[in-house]
C-alpha cells in the first residue's frame, strides 16, 4: 500500500488563504481523486485502505465511521472525472444505504432477508483473498524483470524457406504486366564538354591582360587537335565581335589577337 | 549426446519438452528413451552448477537461464525494464489464475469495478491467458484462462505452484459478529 503521505500535495485554499495544515483527523489528501484512481485499483481496495488506516478488522467493520470517510473522499472527486468515479459512487452508495438501515428500529432490519453489511464484508473478505494473493505473484520471479533466459537462438529467422513455385502461364503474365508498365523512370548521360568556347575566351583574356598581343597560333594546344583550332578560332571571333580584341593579319599566314581594353587600360 | 541437448537448449530460445527434444535427435540420427534424455538434462544441471547458467523446468519444458544472481549486471547491460503491470491488471491475472475458467463478470464481482477491455487484451497480447470457451449463460460470454506461457514467465511449472490462496477470515465467533452489527 502506497502511503499517502508520500505524494506530493498541492495545498487548497479557504478563503483566499492558502491551506496549509490539514487537520489531523483528516487524513484525506485534497488530489484525492488521482489518489484513489491510481493508488487504488477500484473501491473495494480504498474501502480496505480505510479499514487498515483506521485500524479494525473487516469483521468488526463500523459502517458509520467508514462511510464518512468514504463519502468525503468522494465528495472531493473531480466533477469532470465523474464516469471514473461511477464505481466508488456505487460503493458510497452501499455504505450509505448499510448505515441507514441501520438507524432504523432492529425489527424492521431483522425481517431483511440479506443483510447488506454481511454481504459488504463477504465481498470485501473474498476481495482481499485475490488482492493478497496479486501481491503474491506480483513479487514472483518474473522472466525479463528478475531473470532472463539464455539463448544463442534468433527466434525471428524461419528455417525452412517456403517452396518457390511458378507456372508458364503465370511467368507469361508476369512479363507482359511489366513490358506494359509506362516507364516512369529513364536516364540521359550528360557529356563532358572537352572544350569549351567559354573557357578558350577566358584563357585568351587572361593572357592578353599580361602581353596586349597574342598569335592565334599560341593559343592552340597540339593535344587538342583539330577541335581545339576550331574553339579557339570561334572564341577569336567571338572577343572580336565583343569588341574585346582586333585581329590582325599581316602579310604572312599568322594572325594576331591585340587586346583592345588592354591598350584603354 | 549431453553436448547436442545443451545446444538445442541454447539454440532455442524457448522451453523445450523431453519429446520434442527426443523428436530432434531422432532427426539428427540419434535414437534416445524419454528417460535418457532426462538423465542426459540432469546431468546438464550438475554441470553448469559452477557456470552462471542453469537448466530450468518451466511449464513447457526445459530451458537454459540466467541465474538471478547475475540479472542485476544484466539489467545495466541492457538498460532498460521490463514493462510494469498495474495493480488492476496483477488483481486481474490473479483471480482468473486461481478461479479458472472465468469470465469477465466474474472478475469484475471480485474486485468491484468494471475490468477494461483493454487491459483484457493486454494480457491475451502478453500471451499470459487465453479464450478457453464461452459460458453458456446469456450473452455467451468468454471464459479466460491462463496459458503455460504465464507460468514459464513466473518460473514455474505449473498452477499449484502458484502461492495458496489466501483463507478468507472465518467467522468463527457469530456472537462477537452479531455485537458488532
Amino acid at each position: 500500500m502506497q502511503n499517502s503521505t508520500q505524494i506530493q500535495l498541492e495545498f487548497p485554499t479557504v478563503m483566499g488563504q492558502p491551506f496549509e495544515k490539514l487537520p489531523e483527523d483528516l487524513f484525506i489528501p485534497p488530489n484525492a481523486l488521482e489518489i484513489c484512481l491510481e493508488t487504488f485499483s477500484g473501491p473495494m481496495d480504498l474501502l480496505l485502505y480505510l479499514i487498515k488506516k483506521e485500524n479494525i478488522n473487516i469483521l468488526e467493520l463500523d459502517v458509520s465511521k467508514i462511510t464518512d470517510q468514504y463519502i468525503e473522499y468522494i465528495e472531493l472527486m473531480d466533477v469532470l472525472k465523474f464516469e471514473l468515479a461511477a464505481e466508488y459512487l456505487v460503493m458510497a452508495a452501499t455504505l450509505a444505504e448499510i448505515k441507514s438501515r441501520m438507524m432504523l428500529p432492529q425489527e424492521i432490519y431483522e425481517e431483511e432477508e440479506e443483510d447488506p453489511k454481511l454481504a459488504l464484508i463477504n465481498r470485501l473478505q473474498e476481495y482481499q483473498r485475490y488482492k493478497t494473493a496479486s501481491e503474491n505473484i506480483a513479487i514472483l520471479p518474473r522472466v525479463d524483470r528478475d531473470f532472463f533466459t539464455a539463448s544463442a537462438g534468433l527466434p525471428q529467422i524461419k528455417i525452412h524457406k517456403e517452396e518457390f513455385s511458378i507456372t508458364e502461364a503465370e511467368l507469361a503474365a508476369i512479363f507482359q504486366e511489366i513490358q506494359s508498365r509506362p516507364v516512369l523512370t529513364s536516364n540521359h548521360q550528360v557529356d563532358f564538354e572537352e572544350l569549351s568556347t567559354q573557357e578558350r575566351i577566358q584563357i585568351i583574356l587572361t593572357i592578353l591582360s599580361k602581353r596586349n598581343i597574342i598569335s592565334f597560333s599560341k593559343t592552340l594546344r597540339k593535344s587538342e587537335g583539330r577541335p581545339g583550332v576550331v574553339v579557339s578560332f570561334l572564341a577569336s571571333l567571338e572577343l572580336a565581335k565583343e569588341g574585346h580584341v582586333e585581329l590582325i593579319q599581316n602579310k604572312t599566314n599568322e594572325i594576331y589577337l591585340k587586346s583592345r581594353t588592354g591598350a584603354a587600360n | 549426446m549431453i553436448n547436442t541437448v545443451e545446444a538445442l537448449l541454447f539454440g532455442a530460445g524457448r522451453p523445450l519438452r523431453l519429446s520434442e527434444i527426443r523428436s530432434l535427435l531422432d532427426s539428427d540420427g540419434i535414437n534416445a528413451e524419454l528417460s535418457e534424455i532426462k538423465q542426459v538434462i540432469n546431468h546438464l544441471e550438475e554441470r553448469h552448477s559452477e557456470s552462471s547458467l542453469e537448466v530450468v523446468e518451466v511449464a513447457s519444458g526445459f530451458r537454459l537461464q540466467i541465474k538471478e544472481t547475475y540479472s542485476p549486471s544484466l539489467t545495466h547491460l541492457w538498460n532498460e525494464r521490463a514493462p510494469r503491470i498495474s495493480k488492476a491488471l496483477m488483481e486481474t491475472i490473479s483471480i482468473i489464475a486461481y478461479k479458472q475458467p472465468v469470465t469477465r463478470g466474474d472478475i469484475e464481482d471480485i474486485r468491484g469495478v468494471s475490468v477494461s477491455t483493454q487491459g483484457i487484451r493486454s494480457l491475451l497480447e502478453r500471451n499470459w491467458i487465453k479464450v478457453s470457451g464461452f459460458k453458456d449463460v446469456p450473452g455467451r460470454p468468454a471464459l479466460y484462462t491462463t496459458t503455460k506461457e504465464f507460468l514459464d514467465d513466473l518460473n514455474i511449472k505449473n498452477l499449484s505452484s502458484l502461492p495458496d490462496l489466501p483463507e478468507p477470515i472465518r467467522l468463527e465467533d457469530n456472537e462477537l459478529f452479531s455485537k458488532v452489527i
